[in-house]
């Protein structure tokens, strides 16, 4: 019986955690873009993208303790953070492996942005292009009901959303480009190092 | 007045050599101490000559904490300032007199490098500096071993701008790069550097061959001293050399400027406007400039001539510092833009209703919301020609027609 | 940042910032943004009262284009007389 409630606590726990991590990523791309409604302020996108990071990773630890202590997987705690390590569907499970070590870069340094700097920060969270499919494609391989029709329709729906603000984002940056003024696009202020040294 | 800097050779004939300049002016004292040049300099009163008007004494001082022996000395020859000329004369003519000066301040702060950054358009300016260098290199040089190279400047308004200059040295990017740190602290490699305009550095060249009281004795009621300034009038540009306090009322005689005179650019495109009157009388000195509400900054003097129109010069100013914008900060970016279309449609007769009011608005904003001043020069000038042209604005405004360019048509 | 006892004024690094407009919504007594986005600090320090939104105006930036700088106390100006008009628009 108590196998059943880990085994059900981790898909649980994984699927929310899956919704939650998909919502965390449109709501960085509706930081990008810059949306706003009367009402919904900018800066209630970045400040909730910011707290259902947190909540989701709390799913997502809930998640990989259950299926640790779940006998059916046989996962040990080296199967849960070294990818390839588990006997339980190795390749499923090392994308969720994966995907938690980017997910913890990214919380990591976004906890340590003052500190370690905006440029630093910048560049890990691109990890997050890589977290988030990882995310999805671990859903749809490591669980046994990864195919039942009402997964599939959650997974969609992820896919969908993130897919949907994405497009959207990179059609704002392009018309952002667009209405800089011409000085930005044709900037021939950055001189180049074979403008002249002569000694 | 007698020439002091442009002392010498005529312009004319281009770049004094080695030998002609130790003829002239003797050879550079050595002194037990480099630094005991440090406080001449500041009893002199010299102030730098760039634009920013900081007294050189005190700006080698706190290069010279710093430095511990591994400084960096640049020369700012980039004179981005389109109606500058004076620095690009200087170089081209009295190579030797600048690079006494580098070498001078050197010694003075403890730099192991020098670094001339001359922009990369003045090719009578680097070329004749490159023979001034092998001139030394060839055996006649004061026996010193400082490196000394010379790097093309981008063709950029910002890009004498200190922390630009540093920037493009290290980096090849000729961009401002904000507030933190300052040259002094941490500049070219790392090092504590001085960023020094170029006729400041001759200047100081001077002082140390024949003292502060020599450099003293010419000079107005609140600065001493001789300064170069470009006068530029509609038939062209040519470079002087003043007593500090001469009036422009002096200066416009002396440079024969016979056209009657609607106003005067002062300072350059960071600079502001005076009308005719207002400037007649100003002395040439930085102090009572300031307190004139206008400023000496590079030197600049150009005299708009009656039957030009300060609105189309203007336009055609703020126009192109838009274009100069180092594209880094919104304000300046959006901003600088705004108001060059809208100036550029009010001077053209295309206005829209609220061209004016919105100029004045945006106008109003800028100042101090970039990484560097250049929002700030571009306002200055155009609150300054809101002021001295007002009733032209006003008219082309409201009448989309140009009422100088009316009343020489009428009187022609 | 600074202590929470310390008096602080508003530091903006420009070229960092892109006129995301957080702060303007997060801190409207101090702040507002121009015509096109980018934020206009009105005086230079944050009176005691808001102390607490001036920190989180500078989380919330989305590039940390803002600082809290510690002023000195002895010459410290007085608060602005005025602070922007709380704006009715949305934001």
């Amino acid at each position: 019986m108590s196998e059943q409630v880990l085994w059900f606590a981790s898909r649980g726990s994984g699927i929310v955690s899956l919704v939650l991590s998909s919502a965390v990523v449109c709501l960085g791309l509706l930081t990008v873009v810059r949306w706003q409604r009367p009402g919904w302020p900018r800066f209630l996108t970045v400040e909730l993208h910011r707290r259902v990071a947190l909540l989701s990773i709390v799913f997502l630890a809930i998640h990989i303790v259950t299926a640790i202590l779940d006998p059916y997987t046989a996962l040990g705690v080296l199967a849960a953070v070294v990818p390839l390590a588990s006997s339980y569907r190795p390749v499923a499970v090392a994308l969720g492996v994966i995907s938690v070590d980017l997910t913890i870069a990214l919380i990591a340094t976004s906890l340590l942005r003052e500190r370690i700097g905006q440029r630093t920060w910048r560049a890990v969270h691109w990890l997050a292009y890589g977290a988030w499919p990882l995310a999805v494609l671990h859903g749809l391989t490591a669980g046994t009901d990864a195919v039942a029709p009402w997964m599939l329709a959650i997974e969609g729906l992820c896919v969908l959303a993130v897919g949907g603000v994405l497009a959207w984002r990179i059609s704002a940056g392009r018309q952002r480009r667009a209405a800089l003024p011409a000085v930005v696009a044709a900037s021939s202020i950055v001189g180049s190092p074979a403008s002249g040294r002569t000694r | 007045m007698l020439p002091r800097l442009l002392a010498g050779p005529p312009l004319a004939a281009g770049a004094e050599s080695l030998d002609d300049h130790r003829r002239r002016l003797g050879a550079m004292p050595r002194s037990a101490d480099p630094r005991t040049i440090i406080d001449t300099l500041t009893a002199s009163g010299l102030l730098g000559r760039g634009g920013a008007g900081f007294p050189v004494g005190r700006k080698w001082a706190t290069v010279a904490e710093r430095a511990a022996g591994t400084a960096v000395v640049l020369a700012n020859g980039a004179e981005g300032e389109p109606l500058s000329a004076k620095d690009r004369t200087l170089m081209a003519t009295r190579p030797q007199l600048v690079l006494d000066g580098a070498v001078l301040a050197a010694d003075a702060v403890g730099a192991e490098r020098i670094v001339l950054y001359v922009g990369s358009e003045h090719l009578a300016a680097r070329t004749a500096l490159e023979r001034a260098l092998a001139e030394r290199r060839a055996g006649r040089g004061s026996g010193r071993d400082l490196p000394i190279s010379l790097v093309a400047a981008p063709p950029t308004y910002v890009a004498g701008e200190e922390s630009a200059a540093v920037h493009f040295v290290n980096d090849g990017d000729g961009r401002p790069t904000g507030t933190r740190p300052r040259p002094y602290e941490r500049g070219v490699d790392g090092r504590a550097t001085l960023v020094q305009n170029v006729e400041s550095l001759a200047q100081a060249a001077l002082i140390a061959r024949f003292g502060e009281a020599w450099y003293r004795e010419p000079g107005g009621a609140s600065t001493r001293g001789t300064a170069l300034v470009t006068v530029g009038t509609a038939a062209g540009r040519g470079v002087t050399e003043i007593a500090i306090g001469t009036t422009v009322a002096g200066l416009a005689e002396a440079a024969k400027v016979t056209t009657d005179v609607r106003a005067v650019l002062l300072g350059g495109y960071f600079g502001g406007w005076l009308s005719a009157g207002e400037a007649r009388d100003l002395p040439l000195d930085p102090v009572a400039m300031r307190t004139a509400g206008s400023a000496f900054g590079c030197g600049v003097v150009s005299f708009l001539a009656a039957d030009a129109c300060g609105v189309e010069a203007t336009a055609r100013i703020i126009d192109y510092m838009a274009g100069q914008s180092a594209a880094q900060c919104g304000p300046c970016v959006f901003g600088l833009r705004a108001i060059a279309d809208a100036t550029a449609r009010i001077a053209g007769g295309t206005a829209v209703a609220d061209d004016l009011a919105r100029i004045t608005r945006w106008s109003g904003q800028l100042a101090g919301r970039g990484a560097c001043r250049h929002p700030d020069g571009a306002v200055g000038l155009m609150q300054s020609a809101l002021r001295v042209f007002a009733d032209e604005f006003a008219l082309h405004q409201r009448t989309r027609r140009c009422p100088v360019a009316r009343a020489h048509s009428r009187a022609a | 940042m600074p202590a929470p006892s310390e008096p602080v004024g508003i530091v903006i690094d420009r070229i960092r910032c892109d006129g995301h407009g957080m702060c303007a919504e997060l801190l409207p007594e101090l702040i507002e943004l121009d015509d096109w986005g980018y934020p206009i600090v009105h005086g230079t320090t944050v009176p005691g009262d808001l102390g607490e939104h001036a920190r989180r105006a500078v989380a919330a930036c989305p590039v940390l284009a803002l600082r809290l700088r510690p002023v000195p106390r002895a010459t410290m100006p007085a608060p602005a007389a005025t602070r922007v008009p709380a704006s009715t628009s949305g934001g």
